[in-house]
């Protein structure tokens, strides 16, 4: 017997949201064996799983702090992605947009808060636009590789917080511990509907970036770039410009993304302000197809993934890496079936003279 | 089933994509020692046909024979297995290896290789059929000829007896294509079967014994060269009669728009390869460029819109030197380049983009604003449909599911479009078929009716004479002459595409 891989044609999006509901149902009777067998009802498990995710303002308010920075980071990422420059430096300009931010809210917090907050937005969009700028520049003028320059700058911008926090910016009233002090309340994101206004950015953006890839000059050339070079000279457009404003507003979003995370939720800067998003988001992005609407789907779910995964931990006494297994599980899954949707697997049982025989 | 003497035998193929009936209960049967030739206008199912003979697509119903045993293939591997081996127009060669690397790459499954033995039997191969290729040359360094032939030894050397070659001559030289034909003929010589795609008439009638008529994804007829011509196999192709003729219309003005003067430029290996060219042309005349393929015909064309830089010279363009100006400059004033790669999709299409946005990728700028205009474009589309009989499913169908040919009336139905004042254009007709082309010089007429200065590059001199005013020949970078296209002859044109001036009888 022989098994091959053949590549298919592109598929209809009723296929696609077949396979992509097919896996997700597979991935539910994969970890619901696994919940049989440590001892516990599948059934039960998911419900609870969505009622930690969806069941109570508060859940649903979790769920929706961690959808907001998957969102807007993937969105992000998905600019500069439509451009085919993978940019996996997001976790870096998220830092250094949280940086930038916070920088402002520390030694401004004199100034009235929409003045404040105001600066804080712009700072973190030039934090993560300059950290966006850098590898651009190094790619439009040298052709360097992209992927390994964001990925190094992550750990430069890194290295960089855990020396303010350990160092220069460390909060003297803090009895030694090794933290930077909190924003004043001038700093904080208000809240609308009992979330931080950080949602509404959110939809803002989305709703920018779709009309900026979708509709506008820049976001066209930006597509044609992505698919080729040469017709992109042959048109006239500035491909060293183009690639420049990009990347500026690919890694400017993923700034504002460390400016709600600041403002909004840890309330000053610490070196786990991303939580992974930034890598996190590649993942979003990817799968939702790099089209924002999609994107914001895609995050929620995910982010309901993760709430309701560490909600049934405390809820049925399980173990973080029970929980862990349950999302790899179903990333596992979902990710396979994009597989699927682009590849047909052929099972060839017998040889291809019998094959003729059956015929006759 | 009975297939009598046929060494292949395809019955009943259909494929569908999506709404488009590819091929339609089509069939062909191939003897061994034969050389095989499909027609067919543009969009008529040749490729699709041959690609599921070569097992990259699986056909939606019909059956394949091979030596009167039935095969299913689900990929070229298995195709190959049975002896069915295809040349593609797009190579897929590894540039970064050597010929010998690229010929054993993912053929051997053992853990080691031996060389020595391989190359033995590699040598043994291109003893057989004369093959002339240099086994440790990388395939960076060859033509588009020399890859060609490693292709076919690749082939054959995976045991392929029966050989598809689709539009192999499209992107070569003439006297590539001679030795291209000799390889042909060898192999049916040694009893294999070659399938061979073109849309130039002399050369099917030329080599083929038999040729096979499509249309429309049907099978029209299969009949023996020697008892055919042109002029029926054409109107078999296309369905009704049809006027082969090129027809000329005399150049209206005597005013000079376009002057370049002393145009040099280096490539990047700074090897000049334009060498001071000097030209003139008027308003609404068709200039022709005749050279052998690599003259700098590339170069000249870029050099022209502003995308090739040049080292010294002058380009003007009714009185302003244009020279070291940007693409941009070059589009707003007036000056159209469409170069038909040997790729084709190489520069000026965006292959997964739909007909709208390759038009309105020379469309956005001119509009005010932040955003992209689409009706516009999409209402262009579908006038260039219309227009040039373009075949496609709809305006927003990627464009790289289109066939071949209609791929490039896409391209040149946009760049007619932007209403140029001179227009550059290279290989318009590569890989059209034979009414298109007429199509198409009908529309360059047209063009030129207008007013329009035509640059025409192309390397069929048959085209050059028949509709350009004058032409200009051009060798290893330099001009070795203009002469008057109604007095010149193929013999003078040739002798000069070598690098003979001495018979310049410009005016
Ligand atoms: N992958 C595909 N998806 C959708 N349609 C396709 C695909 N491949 C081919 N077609 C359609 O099938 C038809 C036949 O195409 P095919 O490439 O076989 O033509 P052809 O005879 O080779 O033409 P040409 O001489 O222009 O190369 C065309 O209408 C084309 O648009
Ligand atoms: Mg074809």
């Amino acid at each position: 017997m022989q098994i091959r891989l053949v590549k298919k044609a592109d598929i209809g999006t009723r296929r696609q949201t077949l396979i992509f509901l097919a896996a997700i149902f597979l991935a539910l009777f994969t970890t619901g064996l696994f919940i049989l067998f440590l001892g516990l009802n599948p059934i039960r498990v998911y419900i609870s799983m969505i009622n930690g995710a969806f069941g109570s303002a508060y859940r649903l308010e979790q769920t929706f702090v961690n959808a907001i920075p998957l969102i807007i980071t993937s969105l992000g990422i998905a600019i500069a992605f439509r451009m085919k420059f993978w940019n996996i430096g997001a976790e870096g300009q998220i830092i250094m947009g949280a940086f930038f931010a916070s920088y402002v809210a520390l030694n401004h917090s004199d100034l009235s808060r929409p003045v404040l907050l105001s600066i804080m937005f712009l700072a973190g969009f030039i934090g993560g636009a300059i950290w966006g700028f850098i590898p651009a520049f190094f790619k439009a003028k040298w052709g360097t590789n992209e992927t390994i320059i964001t990925l190094m700058m992550n750990y430069v911008a890194l290295k960089w917080i855990i020396y303010l926090q350990f160092g220069p910016w460390k909060d003297p009233s803090a009895l030694g511990f090794p933290k930077i002090p909190n924003f004043a309340e001038n700093a904080i994101l208000p809240k609308l509907f009992g979330l931080h206004i950080g949602w509404i950015i959110a939809l803002i953006l989305v709703v920018l970036v779709y009309i900026f890839m979708n509709r506008s000059k820049k976001g066209f050339e930006i597509a044609v770039i992505g698919e080729s070079i040469n017709t992109a000279r042959y048109a006239g457009i500035n491909i060293f410009r183009t690639i420049i404003l990009a990347m500026v507003l690919s890694g400017g979003i993923c700034g504002i993304v460390g400016m709600i995370q600041t403002s909004g939720v840890n309330l000053t800067l610490s070196k786990e302000i991303t939580g992974g998003v930034g890598y996190t988001a590649i993942i979003t992005a990817w799968l939702g197809a790099l089209k924002p609407h999609w994107i914001v789907l895609v995050s929620v779910l995910f982010a309901a993934l993760i709430q309701g995964s560490s909600y049934i931990q405390s809820a049925f006494g399980l173990s973080a890496a029970s929980a862990q297994l349950f999302q790899a599980i179903i990333l596992f899954f979902v990710l396979g079936s994009e597989f699927f949707a682009r590849y047909k697997v052929i099972f060839d049982w017998k040889s291809l003279s019998k094959a003729k025989e059956d015929r006759e | 089933m009975k297939n009598g003497s046929a060494y292949v035998s395809m019955r009943d193929i259909t494929k569908i994509f999506g709404t488009v009936k590819a091929t339609d209960n089509m069939n062909l049967d191939v003897t061994k020692g034969e050389i095989h030739a499909l027609l067919g206008e543009n969009g008529a199912g040749k490729s699709t046909l041959m690609n599921m003979l070569s097992g990259i697509y699986i056909p939606d119903s019909g059956h394949i024979f091979i030596d009167n045993k039935e095969n299913r293939f689900t990929s070229p591997r298995d195709a190959i297995k049975a002896g069915v081996g295809m040349i593609h127009q797009h190579f897929k060669l590894v540039e970064v290896l050597t010929a010998l690397d690229n010929i054993l790459l993912g053929y051997n499954v053992g853990l080691f290789v031996n060389k020595r033995i391989q190359k033995e039997q590699i040598n043994k191969i291109m003893e057989k059929f004369q093959l002339d290729v240099d086994l440790d040359k990388y395939v960076f360094d060859m033509s588009v000829g020399e890859k060609q032939t490693l292709e076919i030894l690749k082939t054959l050397y995976r045991g392929a007896r029966i050989l598809i070659l689709d539009e192999p001559t499209a992107v070569l030289t003439p006297q590539e294509t001679v030795k291209l034909f000799k390889i042909m003929r060898r192999m049916k010589n040694q009893d294999c079967s070659v399938i061979f795609i073109s849309h130039k008439m002399n050369e099917v009638m030329e080599i083929a014994d038999r040729v096979t008529v499509l249309r429309k994804g049907r099978t029209i007829d299969t009949l023996i060269k020697e008892n055919s011509n042109p002029q029926e196999l054409t109107e078999l192709m296309v369905g009704r009669p049809v006027d082969l003729s090129i027809k000329r219309i005399d150049k209206l003005t005597d005013k000079v728009v376009f002057k370049v003067r002393n145009l040099r430029a280096d490539n990047e290996e700074k090897v000049e390869v334009l060498k001071g060219i000097n030209f003139e042309m008027y308003q609404g005349e068709i200039l022709g460029v005749a050279g052998i393929a690599g003259s700098g015909q590339k170069e000249l064309c870029e050099a022209l819109a502003g995308l090739y830089p040049i080292k010294e010279g002058e380009i003007s363009f009714k009185g302003e030197d244009l020279a070291g100006k940007n693409p941009k400059e070059f589009i707003t004033r007036g000056i159209s380049m469409s170069f038909i790669p040997e790729d084709r999709l190489g520069m000026g299409l965006v292959a997964n983009m739909d007909m709208v946005d390759n038009i309105l990728l020379k469309q956005y700028h001119k509009s005010k604003g932040f955003l992209v205009k689409r009706k516009p474009a999409a209402e262009k589309a579908k006038e260039i449909i219309q227009k040039l009989d373009v075949i496609t499913p709809g305006v927003h169908h990627p464009i790289k599911n289109l066939s071949g040919g209609n791929i490039q009336k896409v391209l040149l139905g946009r760049e007619l479009d932007s209403h140029p004042e001179l227009l550059i254009t290279a290989y318009p007709v590569r890989g059209l078929d034979i009414n298109t082309c007429l199509k198409i010089y009908d529309i360059l007429n047209e063009e030129k009716k207008k007013g329009v200065s035509i640059l025409y590059i192309a390397e069929d001199l048959d085209s050059l004479l028949g509709l350009c005013d004058r032409i200009m020949v051009i060798s290893n970078g330099e001009v070795t002459g203009i002469v008057d296209a109604r007095k010149a002859t193929k013999e003078q044109l040739g002798l000069m595409m070598l690098g003979n001036k001495e018979v310049d009888n410009a005016d």
